[in-house]
């Protein structure tokens, strides 16, 4: 089959590999009808991610057609339309009860590689380093699914591919970097990033009744985005001091909720930008926490700093001082994809969101290397990218 | 969790039985000598010296002389394994033990064991374990439960004329908050001196802690997700001739370290074939 291979930093190649088995019983093998590329595929893109190795396949949203079921999966039928969600899940565990499905015991083959670095091991994740399990990604004609009879959520109806396929991560991880920031009727919010997920953030945002939604980027069409579909009021924050700006228009009490819907390579200008480069150039820092550090500075006293972005490894110069004489609270992890699947399909069902807005370039999956160039350097308006094997 | 590496409880000791007995001997008659004989200050200081030494030696096994030059002689203790973890499964305690109270369920998770076979005939109470050993060899002992409470703990530990000393127990306790069951394992491995010794001791690894722990890792997945999680097989980029998983190649240097010890002198051609190597599924691109 074809499929995306990881073949270095900012190089990723189309090749030929042999066709995913059934490996556990309860595996199915789901042949790809669309996968999208995360703006976490850039970390691992970018190389900032550790344990990828040459010849892994990349890709962890995508959906498809069941061609193949273990005897364990009682629940899908060959032929079936499935989305998939991107942590890999055993639903029997102690964290996949308390539906913390991205921190799942038991999908996690090289536990022990991410005990050593984070203490405990989350759960697997599809193309997304070996030291999240090492699986082979959906970016790709077919993709094995483990766990596959509490994972891969089935639509049934007309749907396009583009209108349900985001279920299975940013439109999640939106809503969760919304829901987990505990807004309350009258709060102002403030999103920084105006990529897919900040997208999917700010619209859920409005299902807590806030007084208003605040968004944060640089680039004019996702700012556009954010107002148009978003009823976003925007700042870009090119020759901005965005915690300044955020006061002023708070009368001085900051959002109350903020949220960094970025990560780890967030982008900013001046000796903080430099600092930071230069820290993961030489790799005594990991991730740039440069919109961390703005939530934090802009966030009003005793409100919530939730993070969407993916964070993966160390960073410093955190004003922790700050964070802790004003008494914040930090939401933070992985999306427990699975939580989310039916309610957020229900929105979609019930008109309330069409999440194919985000949608900016579909292309054959032979197209991915110049796709992954696009979307990294996001030019040519692209705010996300949709692959047909 | 968390894993235990005990040092053994003899680990100063690096005299040999005989050698103690000796030391021990010609301590006293040096003693004896300097207080019957009771020669000048001169003989007599450095002869009390070196006798109250030698007594210290036979009396502790333990030589400082040996320590510096990394001497180890001592026949007890020093190839000892001991390893101790606990892991939390979330099923009720009685399912756990019934599971692990027929040892024929312990190589579908651990890693070094091929099969056990128990006799029915003692109750479950004696087995014959086989383990994997290098270059498709097998390990054989037996053993027997020396100790049980139902839904508590289970003790075991190979008869006497094993090759391999062996002692493990395993306790069963309720989590608290409806957690499920903490399963706490304890081993200890004595393998015989000697190569034979050495090549029993690689069957637990570089590292036996991390074995426990692994192995532990696979019970708890095995109960409560039906299967161990792998990626062998998968495709990738890289197994277009071969399939090859980020296990196996971090085994890649334990190899390397495996033909180097079977290769000896080292001035031979290496005559070492890495037996892991051929197991690699053949994928046809």
């Amino acid at each position: 089959m074809r499929a995306v291979c990881w073949n270095g930093k900012n190089n990723v190649g189309v090749e030929e590999v042999p066709d995913p088995t059934l490996i556990n019983p309860r595996d199915a093998i789901v042949q790809v009808s669309s996968t999208a590329i995360c703006g976490s595929d850039l970390h691992l893109y970018d190389g900032y991610i550790p344990t990828m190795m040459k010849g892994d396949i990349l890709g962890h949203e995508f959906m498809g057609e069941v061609v193949e079921v273990g005897s364990g999966v009682k629940n899908l039928n060959v032929g079936d339309r499935v989305v998939v969600p991107f942590p890999i899940s055993c639903g029997n565990c102690y964290f996949c009860k308390n539906g913390l499905w991205a921190l799942c015991d038991n999908s996690n083959p090289n536990a022990a590689m991410a005990e050593s670095m984070y203490g405990h091991s989350p759960a697997g994740i599809f193309g997304y380093s070996h030291l999240m399990g090492g699986y082979a990604g959906g970016q790709a004609e077919y993709v094995r699914v483990p766990f596959a009879d509490v994972g891969p959520f089935k639509i049934e109806n007309g749907f396009r591919d583009e209108q349900v396929l985001f279920l299975t991560d940013i439109f999640p991880t939106g809503y969760m970097g919304a829901e987990q920031a505990n807004i309350q009727p009258g709060d102002v919010v403030a999103v920084w990033g105006c990529g897919p997920v900040g997208q999917f953030a700010i619209q859920s945002a409005w299902t807590f009744n806030p007084a208003r939604v605040i968004a944060i980027d640089r680039y004019p069409e996702r700012l556009a985005m954010a107002e148009r579909y978003g009823r976003a009021e925007i700042i870009n924050y090119e020759g901005v001091d965005v915690v300044e700006t955020l006061k002023q228009m708070t009368g001085g009490m900051g959002p109350d909720v903020c949220i960094d819907a970025v990560g780890m390579e967030a982008h900013t200008h001046g000796i903080e930008g430099f600092y930071d480069r230069a820290k993961q150039a030489v790799h005594v820092e990991t991730d740039r926490p440069h919109v961390l550090r703005q939530c934090i500075q802009a966030c009003r006293k005793g409100g919530t700093i939730s993070m969407a972005g993916v964070y993966a490894g160390f960073i410093d110069t955190v004003p922790i001082g700050a964070a802790f004489n004003k008494g914040l609270t930090f939401k933070m992890g992985q999306t427990h994809v699975h939580r989310y699947m039916k309610p957020l399909y229900e929105m979609i069902e019930n008109g309330r969101i069409d999440p194919s807005f985000v949608v900016t370039h579909v292309i054959p999956l032979e197209d991915a290397p110049d796709a992954y160039e696009i979307f990294k350097h996001k030019v040519d308006g692209c705010v996300k990218v949709v692959m047909k094997p | 969790m968390e894993t235990q590496l005990q040092p053994p409880i003899s680990a100063r000791v690096n005299v040999g039985m005989g050698e103690r007995g000796v030391s021990l001997i010609s301590g006293l008659a040096g003693m004896y000598f300097v207080l019957i004989r009771r020669p000048s200050l001169k003989i007599g200081l450095p002869m009390i010296m070196d006798a109250g030494y030698m007594i210290y030696r036979g009396a502790t096994g333990h030589c400082f002389l040996y320590d510096a030059l990394e001497i180890n002689r001592s026949d007890v203790g020093n190839k000892g394994i001991q390893v101790q973890h606990s892991v939390t499964v979330n099923l009720p305690l009685e399912q756990l033990y019934r599971i692990w109270r027929n040892f024929e369920n312990l190589p579908r998770f651990m890693q070094h064991l091929q099969r056990v076979d128990v006799d029915e005939s003692t109750g479950g109470k004696r087995s014959h374990w086989v383990a994997k050993a290098p270059f498709g060899r097998e390990v054989k002992w037996n053993a027997e439960i020396t100790d049980e409470w139902e839904n508590e703990h289970i003790s075991w530990r190979s008869l006497p004329g094993s090759l391999v000393n062996s002692t493990g127990s395993v306790h069963f306790s309720n989590a608290p908050g409806g957690r499920g069951t903490i399963v706490n394992v304890s081993m200890q491995y004595n393998p015989p001196a000697g190569s034979l010794g050495a090549a029993i001791a690689r069957l637990f690894g570089e590292e036996p802690g991390q074995q426990l722990q692994d192995d532990l890792r696979h019970f708890k997945q095995m109960m409560e997700a039906g299967e161990i999680p792998s990626v062998e097989g998968q495709p990738s980029g890289r197994n277009k001739e071969f399939t090859w998983s980020i296990s196996e190649r971090m085994q890649e240097q334990d190899l390397v370290e495996e033909a180097s010890a079977q290769s000896f002198p080292a001035s031979d051609p290496p005559a070492w074939i890495s037996g892991k190597k051929n197991k690699r599924k053949e994928v046809a691109s």
